[in-house]
């Protein structure tokens, strides 16, 4: 134990030193968490769903909720289930496969409902492009409110997409 | 090598390959040949009419093509000599039509039945166990957390785990078809995205095929910066693995300090290459770009402190007993089975099985730097966990070595223009396992005739089904996450 202790001190709080580019973003975004707060009362529930993507999309949104940027800090949460869930984050070119399981997840959720496409593929189909195994791009098969490109976008830029999506949101008509 | 097949020609390039083609006959002979000298069956796929299949061996890959004609185009059965040969036979029948002749399982495998040429039914002809207080859970293709999509159905009494079977191809996106419409260079970037976390590994995988098709030579400086590449890639995702098994065994802290070396591990990487998960830095005939003046010593400074931490955190998963209560004996393969199995990479190091390409056939830089293979006999959690602490020291020796050891010289070159048909095949040892990259081109030399890319997937998903048997159903995910297999990867 005293090991593990000794870790963690040592280790640190690394979401407590941000370096400088990101105040502007934490700025906002500590005033955009107690908006979410402030309108849901609750954390904003996030469902994910990978529809056909590489992985590599997966292994920044993991990345977000490491101690630097902190995902759960922003008064945000990966959920299991998309019946409550706020907001769906779909990663991939849809693949025909996945095309009836992205549909069913949408429409499991309760409204209001938020969409965010990642990544070049979820915006465009990618290097993948569209053809008879892929949908293309996300909002082919379900209705998109932000996408977010970049192969993968960076933590960061997930964070931003999924905050601008709800800013917009939360200052229009509550949520949604 | 000549004894596994005649008209066996050496194929140029940076690795030793050698193709033939070959009759029905001779296909079934040598695969017999194969299985009774122990060599490895590295793929089997589908391509211009033709059903292709690569061994290892001692002495480097035998790739054997068999031109399947006709109406009904079939080839005769591996599986029976290897059991991973079952599904690639069943894709390439999803995809090339050719069917395996006298196969045990020639159900649909990447085919769901959804594509304007589907040959598939709607309906999966699940294996059913039946008997008293067995009842079945499916999972999927979506999952409670964030990974890939698959099916997954659990025959269990109690919470214990009869039998899973697992369903795939949930992200096929058509990639072997893709890779015939791309530009050849281009195509780089699609074979660094089969597997996004293991790009480096495909796209060096692929350049050298493509590279041995064009009979073109990379300079010594940007091999050595490509086995650098290869190294981090390596790193950050045992990094990141480590942390997750952690969690998944109820241990958050070891989540939180690995994903917090990890993500230092990807901002460094973006600083000096470009790129968190150095996509595109590999690049047909050499590396995008070289190291910044100061890369050398900020990357040295971080291995130091990796290494530091490391061994810090080990001790804390050593010492833990409620980890090692889970990991241990957790998710057995044992040694026989895994020979039997096919069981290969970092898993079958885990298991007994001492196969690492970097050891048993290093190409350049890696015949200089002497890499000494982790290996674990137990096969559960507990040794994946072990070989994987065990991968990332000796990288982090390689590192230092590598930029110790830089050449100078340019970073890449042009390639040459492929002769008409030519051929190519390249090997790479990702952090998951072998990757194997094959290539044809047309008769103008223009484009693909076929590429497949073959991830490690797999030969391991098929093991990983094998390994969950008599464990109880909660722990299928830190099973599952201790192969950590690609989804993409294998459904291409
Ligand atoms: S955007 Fe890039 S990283 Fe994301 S799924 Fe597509 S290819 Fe992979």
């Amino acid at each position: 134990m005293w090991r593990l202790l000794r870790q963690i001190a040592r280790a640190g709080i690394p979401s407590e030193a941000p370096p400088a580019a990101d105040d502007a973003l934490r700025q906002q975004t500590q005033d955009l968490a107690r908006e979410i707060l402030h309108t849901l009362g609750r954390a904003l529930a996030i469902r994910v769903v990978d529809a056909g993507s590489c992985n590599g999309c997966e292994l920044e949104i993991h990345a977000t909720a490491n101690p630097y940027y902190n995902l759960e800090g922003l008064g945000l949460q990966f959920v299991a289930s998309p019946r409550h869930a706020d907001l769906l984050l779909v990663t991939g070119p849809v693949s025909r496969h996945m095309e009836v399981a992205l549909r069913r997840t949408h429409d499991a959720m309760p409204r209001p409902r938020l969409v965010v496409a990642l990544g070049d593929c979820g915006c465009t189909g990618g290097i993948f492009g569209e053809g008879p195994a892929t949908c293309g791009r996300v909002s082919n098969v379900i209705p998109v409110d932000v996408a977010v490109p970049g192969c993968p976008p960076e933590p960061r830029a997930i964070l931003q997409g999924i905050l601008t999506a709800v800013q917009r949101n939360v200052h229009k008509r509550g949520l949604g | 090598m000549t004894a596994l097949a005649s008209g066996l020609a050496l194929l140029p390039g940076d690795m030793p390959v050698w193709h033939a083609r070959t009759g029905d006959g001779p296909w079934l002979e040598a695969a017999h040949r194969a299985a009774r000298s122990g060599a490895r069956l590295v793929a089997l796929w589908g391509g211009a009419g033709e059903a292709h299949a690569a061994y290892a061996l001692p002495e480097g890959l035998v790739w054997l093509s068999l031109p399947c004609p006709g109406e009904s185009p079939a080839c005769p059965d591996l599986s029976a000599l290897f059991p991973a040969a079952g599904r690639m036979q069943r894709a390439m029948a999803d995809l090339c039509g050719i069917a395996a002749r006298g196969a045990a399982d020639t159900r649909p495998w990447l085919d769901h039945g959804l594509w304007p040429d589907s040959r598939a039914g709607r309906d999966y002809p699940f294996v059913r166990v039946s008997g008293d207080g067995v009842h079945e859970i499916p999972v999927g293709p979506v999952h409670a957390g964030i990974i890939e999509p698959g099916h997954f159905r659990f025959s269990v009494v109690g919470e214990k785990v009869l039998r899973l079977e697992a369903r795939l191809g949930y992200t096929h996106k058509g990639i072997s078809r893709r890779f015939t419409e791309l530009a050849p260079e281009d195509a780089c970037r699609l074979a660094g995205r089969v597997s996004g976390d293991s790009t480096v590994a495909t796209a060096w995988a692929y350049c050298m095929a493509l590279e041995a098709a064009c009979g073109t030579h990379v300079p010594e400086r940007a091999r050595w910066l490509r086995a650098l590449l290869l190294e981090r890639e390596r790193i950050a995702n045992h990094l990141g693995d480590l942390g997750a098994l952690g969690n998944d065994a109820g241990f958050a802290a070891g989540l939180a300090q690995f994903s917090r070396l990890r993500e230092d591990w990807l901002r460094l990487s973006k600083d000096c290459f470009g790129h968190r998960l150095l996509m595109d830095c590999v690049k047909p005939g050499g590396v995008a770009a070289d190291l910044p003046p100061q890369g050398a010593d900020a990357l040295r400074r971080q291995c130091d402190r990796v290494e530091r931490e490391l061994g810090a955190l080990r001790d804390i998963y050593d010492g833990h007993a409620g980890l090692q209560d889970r990991f241990l004996g957790t998710g057995r393969v044992d040694p026989p089975l895994a020979t039997a199995l096919g069981l290969t990479g970092l898993a079958g190091r885990a298991s007994g099985i001492a196969a690492d390409l970097r050891c048993d056939q290093p190409w350049a830089p890696y015949e200089r730097l002497d890499v000494r293979m982790a290996t674990h006999r137990n096969g559960d959690v507990a040794a994946r966990v072990a070989v994987r602490f065990d991968e990332v020291a000796e990288s982090l020796r390689l590192l230092r070595a590598l930029l110790d050891g830089l050449p100078a010289g340019p970073v890449a070159t042009p390639l040459n223009t492929p002769a008409e048909n030519a051929l190519g095949a390249g090997r790479t040892e990702g952090w998951r396992g072998e990757v194997m990259v094959a290539l044809a081109f047309d008769a103008q030399g223009g484009r693909l005739r076929f590429c497949h890319a073959h991830d490690p997937s797999w030969q391991n998903w098929p093991v990983l089904e094998h390994a969950v048997m008599g464990n109880i159903v909660p722990d299928f995910p830190l099973i599952n996450k201790s192969f950590n297999l690609s989804y993409s990867g294998h459904d291409l």
